[in-house]
């Protein structure tokens, strides 16, 4: 494992460790990312909703695509993403990574239930059916039950430290679903087609079909962002109010 | 700075843990396959795979021009194909707005000893292909006028 010796990771992975240095670096980027969301989001709400052209089968109740398919990439990064940074907290005791953990949990367990909850309302017009229980829908479902777990034991351990470790782990586990997810559609036979939306094949639409639903992906992350960073700063606030720093910053 | 030995156990540690568990459920999901299948393909039925009178699902393509309905009541009857093995499906009720011939459906219901289908519910499975009308409209006109004039298409 000679790698590892030589393996650096860069300085800002060791800044961002810093309470009060990711708590004034948030402060910078959030503006950024807040107009970048409320820009994409609006921009590809109004450009899918209102003017991309009807589907040729399922007319206009195919729209509700550019609720789906974003609200369901964000769940399942999300929860990907709350592991690494899990992950990052337990291998290199870096209380923030819990903090970011922690906030990106009900973030992604909301877009995981928007996605379940536009999915079943696609579901009746196109297939005939709210639910089904396919692999497809079957997992997604498992990843909001794994969400409320990982919530649920954060929240029944008081200790803040041991709860990170804890959920970390839950989550580093969990996070194998989320590979099932992506490939249940191509593995087993399911009522859910396959993925329109990939970054390795050409999208099976038209540009001005999927132009609009790439604006809220990336709206949809940017919104995302935001919302991590204000939660985390909000726990930054809370576990370290004991700090000078932090009573310094409230008297301002 | 290079890596900390405490942290680089650790790191080894997380990594084996994944592995450890994605194998286990991988093998898991590997034997249960069968059962993760939503329906059986008209092949599976054809060679006799699916069980007879119990409650299953079918699914494939609705083979065009297949579709009979009845004048005076709700039932239908249709070919269900995935173009290798073909499997006679009839259903009485209501059907998706989507079902259409030579599109995907998946239907549930049970296998006849006499080799039909009784569906009590069908579904409609739809591709991920999204396309404007006037762009089939586009196609379809193409496909007519190749036709027209005698060309071959595929």
């Amino acid at each position: 494992m000679s790698w590892f010796d030589n393996w650096h990771l860069p300085k800002w992975f060791y800044q961002m460790a810093s309470p009060k240095w990711f708590y004034d670096f948030g402060a910078r980027l959030q503006p950024w990312f807040a107009g970048l969301a409320l820009i994409l989001i609006s921009w590809g709400l109004v450009w899918g909703l209102l003017y991309a052209p009807a589907d040729y089968q399922q007319g206009n109740s195919f729209r509700i695509i550019y609720v789906h398919v974003p609200a369901a990439i964000l769940g399942q990064s999300l929860f990907l993403f709350m592991a690494v940074a899990g992950a990052i907290g337990l291998i290199w005791k870096i209380k923030v990574a819990f903090m970011v953990a922690r906030s990106a949990t009900l973030v992604g367990a909301s877009f995981t239930a928007l996605a379940l909850i536009t999915g079943a309302v696609w579901g009746k017009p196109t297939w005939g059916t709210y639910w089904v229980w396919d692999a497809r829908l079957t997992s997604t479902l498992i990843l909001l039950f794994l969400y409320t777990g990982v919530m649920a034991l954060n929240q029944a351990i008081p200790d803040r430290s041991v709860a990170g470790r804890a959920t970390a782990i839950l989550a580093i586990i969990g996070s194998i679903n989320i590979p099932i997810i992506k490939y249940s559609v191509d593995w087993w036979n399911t009522l859910h087609q396959p993925s329109t939306f990939t970054l390795t094949s050409k999208p099976s639409m038209p540009p001005e079909m999927y132009i609009p639903l790439l604006l809220m992906v990336i709206g949809c992350y940017c919104f995302c962002a935001w919302l991590i960073m204000q939660r985390t700063r909000n726990e930054i606030l809370d576990q370290e109010r004991q700090s000078s720093w932090v009573a310094r910053y409230l008297e301002d | 700075m290079a890596m900390h030995p405490k942290r680089k156990k650790k790191l080894i540690l997380v990594l084996l843990m994944l592995t450890g568990v994605g194998l286990i459920v991988g093998l898991v999901l590997y034997a249960l396959s069968q059962n993760i299948n939503l329906f059986f393909p008209p092949s599976d039925i054809a060679q006799g795979k699916a069980p007879y009178e119990k409650r299953i699902r079918a699914g494939g393509m609705v083979r065009e021009g297949s579709v009979v309905r009845s004048p005076d009541s709700l039932l239908v009857t249709f070919v269900l194909t995935d173009y290798a093995h073909d499997v006679t499906v009839s259903y009485e009720g209501i059907l998706p707005d989507l079902f259409r011939e030579g599109q995907g459906i998946v239907a549930q219901g049970k296998l006849q000893p006499n080799g039909v289908f009784v569906a009590d519910e069908v579904l409609a499975k739809h591709d991920e292909n999204y396309m404007p009308p006037e762009v089939t409209d586009a196609i379809n006109q193409a496909n007519d006028m190749g036709e027209k004039a005698g060309a071959v298409y595929k």
